[in-house]
């Protein structure tokens, strides 16, 4: 171990890693630099973007203000996590169909931070949600299509609906 | 949802093809890319506005564990000694004053956040504790922030080969402006503020530079809206071979203009990567993204109008002073004077019109395009100007609207200033429906009652034209463009009938890997999941020159189109000679060549393809394979338009604003994907009505951004944005080979002025009839208040 380094364990999506960083690491680095899960992104550097939501033992949080030391024996849920049995979860499943992303890079955030809203309630209303979205910035879709997207999947949810297969769904 | 099929292809709101790895979390933007022995790269920033660099200190720096190297300009001058403009416009004689742009400061800071030196270390927090290590001695200089201040007598000058602070004069001029004002029945004259706005689409800027010392070539991953463009930037002002260069711009996290620029930061790490022999990276900070990224808009407006007592506009003069910022940007000078001058008379025809421009630097960050650049700038005036004179006239402003709109029988439509002839519209149509959508009559009789209960309630309209589809290279190069806007595409059809395209155009957002496969599928007769598109690798795509300026569907769109009846053409000949039958014999229909007369005789382009490949028996004359490419240079620009009406309400204790309704019509022409098309108007309008009520760059008199992270600079938030009601109207493009007009930029030109009509209609009962954006609440608090008094 380097010097002023110290050891961690934390489990990602269901899996265990154990790393050594510096005190400084904020736990967004680690996932996206030490463990290559580069799908929860980097939008700014004061905590507003909310680009780098993630679920850490069942709550969301922004992984830039978060350091990975303090993520040690925590469980950590990432985008990479969200499909399960080769099914997308229904807040995927929803963005896609309602087009609630453009450029695809504040999309993370958003979902993760959806997952919690609609495990905290099934069926929010417009205001709700988006009062529940406002750590998240999004530059691209005026938010209306990303409401949608969050209803979309909580009635999925609440229908107990499979949602689609990864892989299929394409050009429909 | 049912698959589409191929005669469904076009117009059918399908699902988009990037978003399976996009929510995934499989999508591969620049700063996902890792490369093993990566350095890092960051810059030492000024932290003044206007200051002499007195000297650099690199030692402790350099010598700091892990640091591989820190560079000043003396090093990098070899490598890269300015950052190039490619669009030196001027039209009033030798009036341009092309300051050099360095690529580190050299001597003297002019911005706040120009870069002063470059640290390279093994990781990002190496490189961090670097920054801090190199001690710059600065002596600071009085600095010039506003735009007129800038130019008056006396001011700090920025650059000694710019006198005055003045970058250039330009000037457009159609009829007679001075006689009409002399004799309007009724003149108005008005100070306009468009304020300077930070771009911030969601991912900052990156660039992972690899070069290889054996070879000389060198990989690029960058931010880019316009690969080829980078590419043949960094070829220019480096020196290394173009047909050395890839550029890579994979998936980019939005772009809205600040994307189009060539930037120091990408072509240091370029040198970087050459000194050290590593690849190396380099990402921006958002607080970082906010002084080192273009900035936009930016200008001080003088107006007068001269108008008859119905209303009718004669006479519209308009003085700007427009900011490059410190430095002259990739395209800088074309935004504030081609992009903005051409259309200053909007959906109007008002014959005699004047537009003067005074580019000029500040000490701030240099400007850009911005989603609309220039366009907006323009709409802004008119839909105050309409109001204005409305109000002046003691008309319902609809009326003004539709007494000086165009006619539907006036196109093709020449302006005042013979520079644009608009392709198609009806700009009646448009505000009819928006009308209607809105309920206004009802709306304005809501409207006197809730003032009578003391409310404060306004609407506001706002009905626009935009010239995009940038655009005809001849018109691009007249304009003093130092680039074509042609566009390309390639269609390989593969041996079974799959189908890749490779497009010039590139993807930020806007879905062409959708979109595109949608034109093509229909062209070609197959299923939009057979068609994959190729942009944003200089290596994979043929030239091609970018997205910007809404013109990838009618640029790269139309490019797509001639080249799939290039495939239609040479698979006909293999059609008719599969089937025996003389070519006029058979006719393309839904998805097939059919025999006439013998419709169930008939061979789809892969059974074409197949035998284009396997080449036996074929036609006489007829070449192996099936692919085609083709070079789309359109004849005119394109010229979408529409109407959008907001409702506000001003809460007379706190100045806040709050939108209580928003429609939006508008006519793009034909229409490849609606949910697509909804997508793009629903952010414009997020954008345009920030500008409005939030968004704005302030400096103090330093020159140091107040507003320079995410806390400060105020993007909109689910939370304070309307549901917006859409609908639209299809005037087709009669020149353009898809019939579109392109879509990108139109709710955010559209959406300011009608934001701020609705709150100046708002206050009108107070005597207040114009307050400069944003439309914050203290400072509407402050008028009301005043008006009180």
């Amino acid at each position: 171990m380097e010097e002023n380094h110290v050891g961690i364990t934390v489990e990602v999506n269901g899996r265990p890693h154990r790393s050594t960083v510096e005190p400084r690491t904020l736990l967004v680095d680690y996932l996206r630099d030490d463990l290559g899960l580069t799908g929860t992104h980097i939008g700014c550097d004061t905590g507003q973007c909310g680009a780098c939501t993630v679920i850490v033992d069942g709550q969301s949080v922004k992984s830039c203000m978060v350091l990975a030391v303090q993520a040690d024996g925590a469980h950590v849920r990432t985008v990479e996590g969200l499909a399960q049995d080769g099914r997308y979860h229904a807040v995927q499943q929803g963005f896609w169909e309602k087009h609630g992303l453009q450029c695809g890079f504040c999309t993370p955030g958003f979902m993760m931070q959806s997952v919690q809203i609609l495990e905290d309630n099934p069926d929010p209303s417009d205001e709700e949600i988006r009062h529940a979205l406002e750590g998240n910035l999004c530059r691209c879709t005026g938010y209306q299509n990303i409401v949608e997207a969050v209803k979309a999947a909580g009635a999925t949810i609440r229908s107990g609906a499979e949602t689609m297969a990864v892989g299929t769904g394409v050009g429909a | 949802m049912a698959v589409a099929s191929p005669t469904r292809a076009f117009g059918a709101s399908i699902r988009r093809r990037e978003d399976p790895r996009l929510i995934t979390g499989r999508g591969k933007f620049t700063d996902d890319m890792h490369l093993a022995n990566a350095a890092t790269a960051m810059f030492v920033r000024s932290p003044h506005g206007h200051a002499r660099i007195v000297s650099i200190d690199t030692s402790a720096a350099a010598a700091h564990p892990g640091v591989l190297g820190v560079y000043t300009f003396e090093d990098v001058k070899g490598f890269i000694s300015g950052m190039p403009c490619a669009w030196p416009t001027t039209n009033t004689g030798d009036t341009l004053k092309l300051a050099t742009y360095p690529p580190l400061a050299d001597g003297k800071v002019r911005y706040f956040g120009e870069a002063v030196a470059l640290v390279v270390a093994i990781d990002p927090n190496t490189a961090a504790d670097a920054v801090q290590l190199v001690n710059v001695e600065y002596d600071p200089l009085p600095a010039v922030i506003n735009n007129e201040a800038a130019v008056a007598p006396g001011a700090p000058l920025i650059h000694d080969s710019a006198p005055g602070n003045q970058a250039f004069r330009w000037s457009l001029v159609g009829g007679d402006t001075n006689g009409a004002l002399a004799h309007a029945d009724v003149r108005i004259s008005q100070t306009l503020v468009n304020q300077r706005l930070i771009a911030t689409p969601l991912e900052t800027r990156c660039a992972v530079a690899d070069y290889n010392p054996a070879s000389g070539e060198v990989t690029v991953w960058v931010t880019s809206q316009n690969p080829h463009i980078h590419r043949l930037l960094i070829a220019l002002s480096t020196g290394i071979p173009e047909h050395k260069i890839r550029v890579i711009a994979g998936d980019v996290g939005g772009g809205f203009g600040a994307k189009i620029p060539y930037y120091a930061g990408e072509a240091l790490c370029i040198f970087a990567s050459k000194e050290l022999g590593v690849p190396v990276r380099w990402s921006e900070s958002r607080s970082e993204n906010y002084v080192a990224t273009a900035h936009g808009r930016d200008h001080i407006q003088h107006i007068e109008v001269g108008a008859t007592k119905e209303g009718k506009i004669t006479a519209l003069k308009v003085t700007a002073y427009a900011s490059l910022g410190a430095y002259p940007s990739t395209a800088a000078p074309g935004v504030p004077t081609w992009l903005f001058g051409c259309i200053i008379q909007g959906p109007y025809d008002i014959p005699n019109n004047e537009v003067h421009v005074i580019g000029v630097y500040t000490n701030t960050t240099p400007t850009d395009a911005y989603r609309g650049a220039g366009r907006p700038e323009a709409t802004y005036i008119l839909e105050r100007v309409i109001d204005l004179v409305a109000a002046k006239v003691g008309r319902d402003p609809v009326d003004v609207r539709r007494l000086n709109f165009v006619r539907k029988d006036q196109f093709p439509f020449k302006v005042a200033n013979g520079t644009l002839t608009y392709d198609s519209g009806d700009y009646e149509l448009t505000l009819g429906k928006a009308l209607h959508t809105i309920g206004y009559t009802d709306l304005r009789a809501w409207q006197a009652e809730q003032r009578a209960a003391g409310k404060l309630v306004g609407i506001g309209v706002s009905s626009f034209v935009e010239v995009c589809g940038l655009g005809p290279s001849s018109a691009a190069n007249a304009m003093g463009f130092a680039g074509g806007l042609y566009d390309s595409a390639t269609i390989r059809v593969h041996p079974t009938g799959k189908v890749t395209v490779f497009t010039g155009v590139h993807s930020h957002g806007q879905g062409h890997e959708t979109s595109f496969a949608q034109i093509v599928a229909r062209d070609l007769g197959v299923m939009v999941d057979d068609v994959d598109v190729i942009h944003g690798d200089t290596d994979k795509v043929q030239h091609g020159m970018g997205t910007y300026g809404s013109r990838s569907a009618p640029v790269g769109g139309g490019a797509l189109r001639m080249a799939g009846m290039k495939i239609r053409a040479k698979a006909q000949k293999i059609a008719a000679h599969l089937l025996e039958v003389a070519e006029e014999d058979i006719e393309w229909v839904d998805d097939a060549f059919r025999v006439k007369g013998s419709p169930d005789k008939s061979k789809t382009i892969p059974d074409c393809a197949f035998a284009a490949y396997m080449a036996g028996n074929l036609p006489a004359g007829v070449t192996p394979v099936l692919e085609e490419q083709h070079w789309y240079d359109p004849e005119n620009f394109v010229f979408p338009f529409g109407t959008h009406i907001c409702v506000v309400e001003v809460d007379r204790e706190t100045g806040e604003t709050h939108i209580k309704r928003y429609v939006a019509v508008d006519d793009c022409g034909e229409i490849i994907n609606p949910m697509l098309r909804d997508g793009q108007v629903h952010g414009g309008i997020a954008q345009g009505i920030a500008q409005a009520l939030w968004e704005e760059a302030v400096y103090d008199e330093n020159g140091q951004l107040l507003s320079g992270s995410l806390m400060d600079y105020a993007i909109p938030k689910a939370s304070v944005m309307p549901h917006l009601e859409l609908g639209h109207t299809v005037t087709p493009s009669p020149h353009n080979p898809l019939g579109v007009k392109g879509i990108g930029e139109a709710g955010t030109i559209a959406s300011t002025p009608a934001v701020v009509n609705a709150v100046m209609d708002a206050l009108s009962p107070l005597g207040i009839h114009h307050i400069d954006m944003p439309l914050r609440p203290a400072k509407v608090w402050a008028a009301i208040d005043a008006a009180s008094h």
